[in-house]
């Protein structure tokens, strides 16, 4: 198990920021309930991720730029999100390669670590259920998958709520289609992708949906929404903040 | 389609999703062959030190590709393989031809070669009155419907027995309507086997080409490639100029990944190595051997750096099994000869982002495609610079043709502005509680037209996490 901080960044990401603040609030209390002091910078913003998937990489860049300005101190940054996590860690290093700024990129994607992640592998929480009995069903997000590999750590955190009943999806790890501007890029595969989803999700018998990341909740969630299915979406630091408080 | 040059691939999605029957078969047949695949790799740990032996040996093979290909031209040569270079399909194509010719033939037998599909190469021959028949099952089955292979492995997955049915007892003459499995192969099998004696020329592809040794490694399951290479007189092999690999040795790890990750199998049916022709004193085997090596853009691929990647492929078709986009669209939307993850990675570089530009945008950038790769191509890596490429401006790294083909002001202008409120706090903080005051008024146009198709309107908070964390009063650094 790494050190235990004494403090964190919090890198709130900019879909939180948004349109689910609620769900960085929760990460935020989750970790100050440890008694870890959590630092919110300011002038924090987007991780750059649309625009570097989207074909205009100076953006991007110029964007990651503000990031590394904004995280100086040598604390952890804690992500409520596998996909802004992957962005940090793994392709800021590859973005600034051969750049002068690479070693100083190094060192700042070598301080993130997911929520999930964090609060498993370094703080080791443990959480007391105070709920009524549910069951709620999870979908993988890719990134937080493949990228950073803590499906595992939140699965852990979700088993350890004993009245949360989790069935899971036939498809887990199969993308939601989402893929930030690929659902406005290819409108038509990402409306057949997360109907799919949402058809998997149904036959769970679950009434929540939980995800470790918000881009895969606006996708699944505004789907269920349209369609008007009832069942909820909701990130994972929320559910477990809900659960614990009772 | 790809022939003309303009492929309308948003076209091509609609009706692809909206093709029920063909949804259906993929799913299966998909989830078939992933479920396959994964009782063959069920060690991770394994799996992961056999595709990094794979992607060593790929790596290594393309980054002395020049000397390898002289050094298996040399070896072929001495083994009296007679080695033919085409730089272009059309190059390849008459080449073919020529052979064809000098031995007055007109019955040409195929085993499966997706490069022969780059070539299009069958309607080259029609069109000088050559019958080419194809006698892979799954590709004699698209032959006798006049369609194109949908996968790279199974190029008749688009299809169910029903449907296969149907078709045999329609084109076949004399063949009763049998939905039985077991027949509907005896009748392709009977149909085939005496097309196999009648062939005058036979042609195959070739999964590795040995440069030390001048061998073509052929991997297949049903025994009609070792047909088409051993029972005509002249066997004609066309590979791509990546295919080479430097020693023998390197075979069977890529062997082990190939039909492990293709078809969930520990070994194929057959596996043949042709290293000659029939040598005096044999009883059988073509007389005659020819190796085409085709170009056709990969020589521009191998020159960068990065993109040379996409060359480390060996044809195993997992990509397009694991991938969320393929296994709902199937192969004949991507409106290419190679669809998929590595269809939409290479096509764009071999036909230009100006004419098949649209397939690297077709990935929600998963990474599926990247985590079942038996030799590591960094898939999504491949994508983003041929996103990069699509809308480059003047100094790039990379020379795509098409470069900036997709370069439009209004966009450019969007992502700038995008990056002017993400580096500056303070129109962040107010862009982002404009948002909270208005977004639920914003107009369903741009990029919300197309999300709200089938979703609602994303709900934008009325304080940002921004706002809330400052309320809560927490550090700033």
């Amino acid at each position: 198990m790494p050190n235990r901080p004494d403090k964190v960044y919090f890198f709130g990401t900019c879909l939180i920021d948004m349109c689910y603040p609620q769900a960085g609030l929760a990460g935020i209390e989750l970790l100050e309930r440890e008694g870890i002091k959590v630092i919110f910078p300011q002038a924090q913003s987007c991780c750059g991720q649309p625009a570097h998937n989207s074909g205009f990489p100076a953006e991007a860049k110029a964007v990651a730029r503000q990031q590394l300005k904004s995280f100086k101190q040598d604390y952890p940054i804690v992500v409520p999100s596998g996909s802004c996590a992957g962005m940090l860690k793994h392709h800021y290093p590859a973005m600034f390669a051969g750049e002068p700024e690479a070693d100083e990129v190094r060192r700042f994607s070598s301080r993130v670590l997911e929520l999930s992640e964090f609060l498993v592998r370094v703080l080791d929480v443990k959480l007391r259920d105070r709920g009524q009995p549910i069951k709620v069903t999870w979908h993988s997000s890719c990134h937080a998958t493949r990228e950073m590999g803590v499906i595992g750590d939140s699965k852990a955190l979700l088993k350890q709520l004993d009245n949360v009943e989790l069935v899971e999806l036939q498809s887990e790890r199969e993308c939601c289609g989402f893929g930030g501007t690929f659902s406005i890029k290819q409108p038509a595969i990402s409306a057949a992708m997360v109907s799919d989803k949402i058809t998997d999700i149904q036959q769970t018998g679950a009434t929540r949906v939980l995800s470790g990341d918000c881009g895969c909740l606006l996708n699944i969630g505004g789907a269920l929404e349209y369609q008007k299915i009832p069942i909820t979406t909701q990130h994972i630091a929320e559910f477990i903040l809900e659960r614990i408080n009772g | 389609m790809a022939e003309t040059g303009a492929v309308d691939f948003q076209s091509n999605v609609v009706r692809a999703l909206a093709d029920r029957q063909l949804r259906g078969n993929l799913k299966k047949a998909m989830g078939s062959l992933s479920l396959k695949r994964k009782a063959v790799f069920s060690d991770p740990e394994e799996f992961e030190h056999l595709r990094r032996v794979g992607n060593a040996i790929r790596r290594r093979s393309l980054s002395k590709l020049p000397v390898l290909l002289e050094q298996l031209e040399k070896n072929c040569t001495a083994n009296g393989i007679q080695v033919h270079w085409a730089e272009t399909t059309a190059d390849a194509n008459q080449i073919f031809l020529d052979i064809i010719k000098g031995h007055d033939a007109s019955r040409v037998i195929k085993g499966k070669s997706m490069v022969s599909e780059e070539m299009h190469l069958n309607h080259f021959l029609e069109d000088h009155s050559i019958e080419a028949l194809e006698t892979d099952l799954g590709e004699y089955i698209i032959q006798l419907d006049h369609e194109t292979p949908s996968h790279i492995i199974v190029p008749a997955i688009h299809k169910n027995k029903d449907q296969i049915a149907h078709l045999f007892h329609e084109k076949i003459p004399n063949t009763p309507y049998t939905e039985v499995v077991e027949e509907l192969n005896a009748i392709a099998r009977k149909t085939l086997r005496q097309k196999f004696f009648a062939g005058e020329i036979g042609v195959s592809g070739v999964n590795f080409a040995v440069a030390e040794t001048g061998t073509l490694c052929l991997v297949e399951n049903e025994g009609n490639g070792r047909m088409c290479t051993t029972v005509p007189p002249v066997h004609i092999a066309v590979m791509g100029l990546e295919k080479v690999v430097e020693h023998l040795s390197d075979v069977p790890p890529l062997l082990r990944l190939l039909t492990g990750s293709a078809t969930g199998q520990v070994i194929t049916t057959y596996f043949n190595m042709i290293t000659s022709p029939r040598k005096a004193g044999e009883k059988d085997g073509p007389k005659e051997v020819h190796l085409v090596i085709l170009d056709n853009g990969r020589s521009k691929i191998l020159a960068d750096p990065q993109l040379r990647e996409t060359l480390q492929c060996i044809r195993c078709g997992a990509c397009l099994n694991h991938c969320p986009v393929y296994t709902r669209l199937g192969g004949h939307a991507y409106g290419y000869v190679y669809p998929g993850p590595i269809g939409s990675i290479l096509t764009p570089q071999m036909e230009g982002l100006h004419k098949a530009g649209a397939m690297a945008s077709a990935s929600s950038l998963c990474g599926a495609c990247e985590e079942v790769c038996p030799v590591k191509i960094p898939f999504t890596s491949l994508l983003r610079i041929l996103r990069d490429e699509s809308y480059a401006e003047g100094d790039s790294p990379h020379d795509v043709d098409g470069h900036g083909y997709k370069r439009h002001f209004t966009e450019s202008l969007a992502w700038k502005g995008w990056a002017v409120m993400n580096t500056n706090p303070t129109l962040n903080h107010l862009s982002t509680k404009m948002l909270g005051m208005v977004g639920a008024f914003l107009p369903k146009a741009g990029p919300l037209k197309h999300w709200t198709q089938v979703r609602t309107t994303p709900k934008f908070a009325k304080q940002s996490l921004h706002a809330l964390a400052k309320a809560r009063g927490l550090d700033d650094e």
